[in-house]
């Protein structure tokens, strides 16, 4: 685990996060924008069409799941069928030490990198970087993410937490770019530095967004081409993919490739679309001489052995980031670790250990969106409740809660105390007026809070006669106000 | 997510779970619920016994709890044919999480969760979706415009949202107007809003927002919890735009009829 885990340190991140106006208006237009383009596209046809379309999809992915480990056997057979060298990664150190064997074997000095969020898990680069590589990142958000000296902070688009004049910044500093507003310019600009990287590195790394063991073929999906330029002008090409990204045919392929990008944004489709096979072959012209397929584990199987398998179904497109309204006031950086969002609060726990990320599970409002948009219908919430479950099993409840939930189902279960709970509520408001007690004050703190009744639900209906006896009706006096009139809000 | 279909809930006996909140805070809104079932000819009938749907202990993962105090729904709910609830989360809470607080193993609650999961009916999908009645013959004294907020649990849950839009739309003098991002969160959340009360005020921002925004005069939302919430922030901030529970909106239009 190379990337420092600082989920713990949740809260006063976000506050960070959310004191940021150029991150706040970024990431709120990036993730909307992407939110309504999801909408056009996945729902083009028809609400059924598109449903239909994710179910598909989560049944590929399910059923991938359930045989994975005689699909591996079967990708790695296949992918050898087509030249392929299959190396098996258990952790961030072998996967990595795997990397830099092979560019020692091959007298690597110079790496292009398209991008894998995989290697932001593993922490590739920064291994490469120390074993003396020069390493690019050519995805043009990975590569400003790079020149900042940042990490990702969505899982589609890295850059999102950055405005255009942030990103005119960077260029202007670290690549003595002329300055310029003119977004077209700043992409050429970087696209003609990118060009002469591309066309002298010894080494391509991509990561893999399927790997399809009927056929033992990686699928990579782009926008840009700079993942083809990666994967096919150096000499050696190094796939670096988890386990849990097998799908077992080409047709399973075309249906995820299709919700992918929908999902992602709103797009039918990538511009690049690939099915690598393999090294150049004899009848072919061009392509590396050498492909490495690297699978890495990295935690993926202990994930797979608990109640949480589901969550690698998981196929990186940040619909659940765009959509959550969480996510959308602060951005992924937060979240502490390499995924954010709500895909984030689920895995990272799971990769780093749940006490390594404890504010994670309680990330959310539980409103469901994240569920709604996910294209191969992964329950997220209810992972988070679950997570929130292990929590309390585990001692790693915040101190306070334990005592605070027994006296409260202990008020709960009994009509008596619960209404003495009220009134014992109610007479507290009237001498502490908004002042509320431990936790609860920080409701005050952004909020005012209504006023208790001063007749409870259950006293009304006492002092009403009974629908099935009627007695005398009830004046409108009796009523009281409306909570349209109310005051006690103020 | 399509729940299963459920038997129709015509001439059964109704209990109305009113929900903590509503209880404690807002028993006018109970009251509304309990004038408009009666409207349309259903008598209704209170269990003493009844307290809270457990909600705040479930999600914050306080198992045992939760499930002893969903034995006490049960213990509570024990005679009710059809339970109505104005509010979507304990609705949702009842349906959803309800079967799965309990395992087969556990014999007799699994049975009475399954029981109180099938006959549980939020407010308005009861009136709409249960009754087939959009059209409760209802008209507010003066024109007034609305808006609708779709709570979360309610709208991605249980499939609301087209309920009470439909009731506002039969409602005489009550006219629908769009709110911006209308089903997204307001960041309330339960316990999330102390817990992290930073996000969720940054969330609720949004919404009063979009609400200052909107052409409505007043927003309409089915659950106490997140009117608590928006309410609380449009008060502190001065606006002049509130959060009215729709079985609060439905009683204006009751009318002289109301006694």
């Amino acid at each position: 685990m190379t990337q420092d885990v600082q989920s713990n340190d949740f809260i006063a991140l976000a506050d960070i996060a959310l004191d940021n106006d150029d991150l706040q208006h970024a990431i709120g237009e990036g993730t909307r924008t992407a939110y309504y383009r999801r909408l056009d596209t996945m729902f083009a046809h028809s609400g059924e069409h598109g449903e239909f379309m994710r179910q598909q999809a989560a049944e590929a992915k399910r059923r991938a799941l359930r045989e994975l480990p005689d699909l591996l056997e079967k990708a790695e057979r296949n992918l050898q069928k087509n030249g392929y060298q299959v190396e098996w990664a258990e952790d961030a150190a072998q996967a990595n030490q795997l990397v830099l064997d092979i560019a020692r074997r091959h007298q690597v000095h110079t790496v292009t990198k398209s991008k894998s969020m995989l290697t932001e898990e593993l922490g590739t680069n920064h291994a490469m970087e120390k074993a003396g590589l020069h390493v690019v990142e050519t995805d043009l958000g990975e590569y400003i993410i790079q020149l900042a000296g940042e990490t990702p902070s969505h899982i589609v688009g890295p850059v999102m937490h950055k405005t255009k004049s942030e990103i005119r910044d960077v260029f202007v500093r670290e690549l003595d770019m002329q300055p310029t507003d003119n977004a077209e310019e700043m992409v050429a600009f970087a696209r003609r530095m990118l060009r002469e990287d591309f066309l002298s590195a010894d080494m391509g790394i991509s990561g893999g967004n399927f790997l399809i063991a009927e056929t033992g073929s990686i699928g990579l999906v782009m926008n840009e081409g700079n993942g083809r330029m990666c994967t096919s002008l150096p000499r050696v090409h190094v796939a670096l993919v988890g386990i849990e990204k097998i799908v077992d045919t080409v047709e399973d392929y075309i249906t995820l490739t299709q919700v992918l990008p929908s999902s992602s944004t709103g797009q039918k489709m990538t511009v690049y679309t690939n099915i690598l096979n393999g090294p150049s072959h004899a009848d072919e012209d061009d392509g590396p001489e050498h492909a490495y397929v690297i699978l890495v584990d990295n935690g993926r199987s202990d994930i797979y052995a608990t109640k949480y398998a589901e969550v690698l179904s998981c196929i990186r497109c940040g619909a659940c980031q765009n959509a959550c309204p969480v996510y959308r006031t602060m951005g992924g950086h937060a979240y502490g670790w390499v995924y954010g969002g709500p895909i984030g609060a689920v895995l990272t726990p799971l990769f780093v250990g749940l006490e390594n990320a404890t504010p994670l599970p309680h990330a959310s409002s539980l409103c469901g969106s994240c569920k709604q948009v996910c294209p191969v219908d992964i329950d997220l919430p209810r992972m988070l409740l679950d997570l929130r479950w292990d929590l309390v099993r585990e001692g790693e409840s915040k101190a306070g809660w334990d005592a605070a939930m027994k006296m409260w189902a202990i008020g709960m279960t009994s009509p008596t105390r619960f209404a003495l709970g009220g009134k014992a509520a109610r007479a507290g408001q009237a001498i502490m007026g908004d002042y509320m007690p431990g936790v609860l004050g920080n409701w005050s703190k952004h909020r005012d809070f209504p006023e208790f009744a001063p007749k409870p639900f259950r006293q009304l209906w006492r002092e009403r006669a009974p629908t099935l006896n009627p007695g005398p009706p009830r004046s409108p006096a009796s009523r009281g106000k409306l909570p349209i009139k109310r005051e006690g809000l103020s | 997510m399509a729940l299963p279909a459920r038997e129709s809930p015509i001439g059964k006996r109704v209990s109305l779970f009113v929900t903590c909140i509503v209880d404690m805070i807002y028993p006018e809104t109970g009251m509304s619920v309990v004038d408009i079932l009666e409207h349309v000819g259903v008598p209704v009938n209170f269990p003493p016994d009844q307290t809270c749907c457990a909600q705040p202990a479930f999600n914050s993962g306080y198992r045992d709890e939760a499930r002893t105090v969903a034995a006490h729904f049960f213990k509570a709910f024990k005679d009710a044919e059809v339970i109505v609830t104005p509010s979507g989360s304990c609705a949702a809470m009842v349906r959803h999480e309800y079967p799965h607080l309990f395992a087969p193993e556990d014999g007799e609650p699994y049975e009475q969760a399954q029981r109180a999961a099938s006959i549980t009916w939020e407010f308005s999908e009861f009136l709409v979706d249960g009754l087939g009645m959009a059209n409760l013959n209802l008209a507010l004294p003066d024109k007034q415009t609305f808006a609708m907020h779709d709570a979360c649990h309610g709208l991605r849950g249980l499939g609301l949202g087209r309920a009470s839009r439909d009731l506002l739309a039969h409602l005489g003098n009550a006219e629908l107007r769009e709110l911006n991002e209308c089903e997204v969160c307001c960041g309330f959340g339960g316990l999330f809003s102390v817990k992290m009360p930073d996000i969720s005020n940054a969330m609720l921002s949004n919404k009063i927002d979009n609400i200052n925004a909107s052409a409505a005069d007043t927003i309409v939302t089915g659950d106490v919890s997140c009117l608590t919430q928006m309410n609380g922030g449009l008060s502190r901030n001065k606006s002049g735009k509130r959060v009215v529970h729709l079985a609060d909106v439905l009683a204006q239009g009751l009318g002289g009829e109301r006694a």
